[in-house]
């Protein structure tokens, strides 16, 4: 559906983004994680043909943005971030006016879009006066009029409250069960609630890029579980945990009121019942035991915090 | 509709939002004001059955006026960022900045519509040459479209309206100028006096329409949109 080759943008001096390569099947949830200015935006921007590229491609649909950009931004629904609405019109002015720009005929597309949305109770207000959540619904509302088949979102929920966040993620996977989404977030866990798969992007280029399952189970191969016990020594208890079985490593924590250790279990396996075990036959009391279930926070964290990893 | 709706779309969307802030209602209180008073204390001074007075003055007023009214047409896009959303829908650029000078002409239509009671003013107290008057408005449309147009043009540049503003108040004021200060040029240079708006109005205003003088506004308003369209494009 999209495809993207050897994309490349700089302002100035500075490459935003640097020779970029991805492609994009139909019907899938693509999650386009990075820190600020990782060049997700310029990126998108592209896709929707709002900036030209200095060098590379973009095919979307099979048409290249080159020239046939008209016939793209008709078949894509683009959400700008923190959606740049007219704000001095009202919501169903506004959308009659996108209604109409794309051909649209009667009111029957803006209804349906209102009513996806749930905008219905604000649609004559003034764009200026929705709270963020009601903001940000209208320009979904915008991108979906004409029922496009590719849906481009620029961080879709920055600056919104929890709730709206939940709701606003509810939608979109609603919508990607029958478009192409792409979106845009620095937020690492709206992309593993949301998205089937993740391209990683770092200063340019891209840092990762597989299904979200893929990089999750990457990161869960290594447990972590964090132990506080009393009735044994570190040394002790570091000993009798070393040798149990599926046990890799064991690290002291810093917590001077208990014998405090990470745990690292060398497979997959929950090691949880092991220490449990070895706890009962050694008379210790357990305070605490969590296992820390790593998220994408680390794959992420490695792959953009500078160092050298330009080569992964 | 077809092959204008956008255009139309766009037109209408901008005339919308002319009439839905106050920008509007006092930039046509203030030319009513004006152009009210220039015009009705010369009247009764020199009691003639004419709308010179309306007409003489009129390029000075727009010079001030028209800048006011073009100067948040891509400014006002660039600072709140909905250029993204305007240049992401499937409109070509000519369809923009086409509809955005039709809106500004409009509504500058719709600015000089009550100067027509002076009109009626007049023939109600004598009998005036009807040649003049119709040259006039017809002089005035085009002197608009032509300032509006570098209006469109100084509005793309930037994102602050206020630039906007001086900059083409200061290219219109310029244009409106210079074929009054060639007479301080050697002669060799007078021919710089057809680059002035004014004196092509006020060639169409005695009633005489030329084409020249048509083809000089003409020329004027495609060149400043052209430069327009380029610094949209330019700027992606």
């Amino acid at each position: 559906m999209i495809e993207v080759s050897g994309l490349t943008k700089s302002y100035g001096s500075f490459k935003a983004v640097d020779n970029l390569s991805f492609v994009v099947k139909e019907g899938e949830i693509t999650g386009f994680l990075g820190p600020n200015g990782a060049g997700k935006t310029t990126t998108l921007r592209m896709l929707s043909c709002y900036i030209e590229p200095d060098s590379g491609s973009v095919t979307v649909g099979g048409f290249n943005s080159k020239d046939s950009a008209k016939e793209i931004k008709k078949i894509i629904g683009y959400l700008p971030e923190s959606a740049p609405l007219y704000g001095d019109m009202i919501v169903y002015d506004y959308l009659s006016f996108v209604a109409r720009v794309r051909g649209l005929e009667g009111d029957e597309s803006i209804r349906n879009a209102a009513e996806i949305c749930r905008i219905r109770d604000v649609m004559h207000k003034n764009i200026m006066e929705l709270s963020k959540g009601y903001r940000q619904r209208v320009g979904l509302a915008h991108a979906i009029i004409h029922d496009p088949q590719v849906l481009i979102l620029d961080e879709p929920t920055s600056g919104l409250d929890p709730v709206e966040i939940v709701e606003i993620r509810n939608l979109i996977k609603e919508l990607g069960k029958s478009k192409t989404v792409i979106l845009s977030t620095h937020i690492l866990h709206e992309v593993e609630a949301a998205c089937d798969r993740i391209i990683i992007i770092d200063k340019g280029r891209i840092a990762a890029d597989d299904t979200t399952a893929n990089l999750q189970s990457a990161v869960r191969g290594k447990r972590n579980i964090c132990l506080k016990i009393r009735g044994a020594l570190f040394d002790e208890a570091y000993a009798i945990l070393k040798a149990a079985e599926g046990v890799e490593r064991v690290d002291p924590l810093d917590d001077s009121n208990f014998t405090s250790l990470m745990v690292t279990a060398s497979g997959s396996d929950d090691v949880r019942p092991v220490i449990f075990e070895a706890a009962v036959k050694n008379g210790w009391v357990i305070y605490e035991m969590r296992q820390e279930f790593e998220s994408l926070e680390n794959i992420f964290r490695e792959l953009t915090s500078g160092g050298n990893n330009g080569e992964i | 509709m077809g092959r204008f709706n956008g255009i139309i779309t766009v037109a209408g969307k901008e005339l919308r939002s002319y009439f839905s802030s106050p920008i509007a209602y006092i930039v046509i209180t203030v030319f009513l004001i004006f152009t009210g008073f220039f015009f009705f204390k010369d009247f009764f001074y020199f009691n003639q059955a004419e709308m010179r007075g309306l007409f003489q003055l009129l390029p000075l007023m727009f010079c001030f006026v028209l800048p006011a009214v073009t100067m948040r047409l891509f400014a006002e896009e660039r600072h709140s960022g909905s250029l993204e959303i305007l240049l992401t829908l499937p409109l070509g650029m000519w369809e923009i900045v086409l509809g955005k000078f039709a809106a500004a002409l409009i509504f500058t239509q719709i600015m000089l519509s009550p100067t027509l009671f002076y009109f009626v003013t007049v023939v109600l107290v004598g009998s005036p040459d009807p040649g003049p008057v119709a040259g006039g408005y017809i002089g005035a449309l085009f002197l608009a479209a032509a300032l509006i147009s570098i209006g469109l043009l100084f509005s793309s540049v930037t994102r602050n309206q206020i630039v906007a503003f001086i900059l083409t108040w200061g290219a219109a004021f310029s244009l409106w100028l210079i074929d009054k200060i060639t007479i301080f040029l050697p002669s060799s240079l007078g021919f710089l006096s057809y680059l002035g708006t004014d004196f092509h109005f006020q060639n169409i205003s005695r009633g005489v329409i030329d084409s020249r003088d048509i083809i000089y506004f003409i020329s004027v308003s495609a060149l400043a949109m052209m430069f327009t369209v380029k610094i949209l494009e330019r700027r992606r």
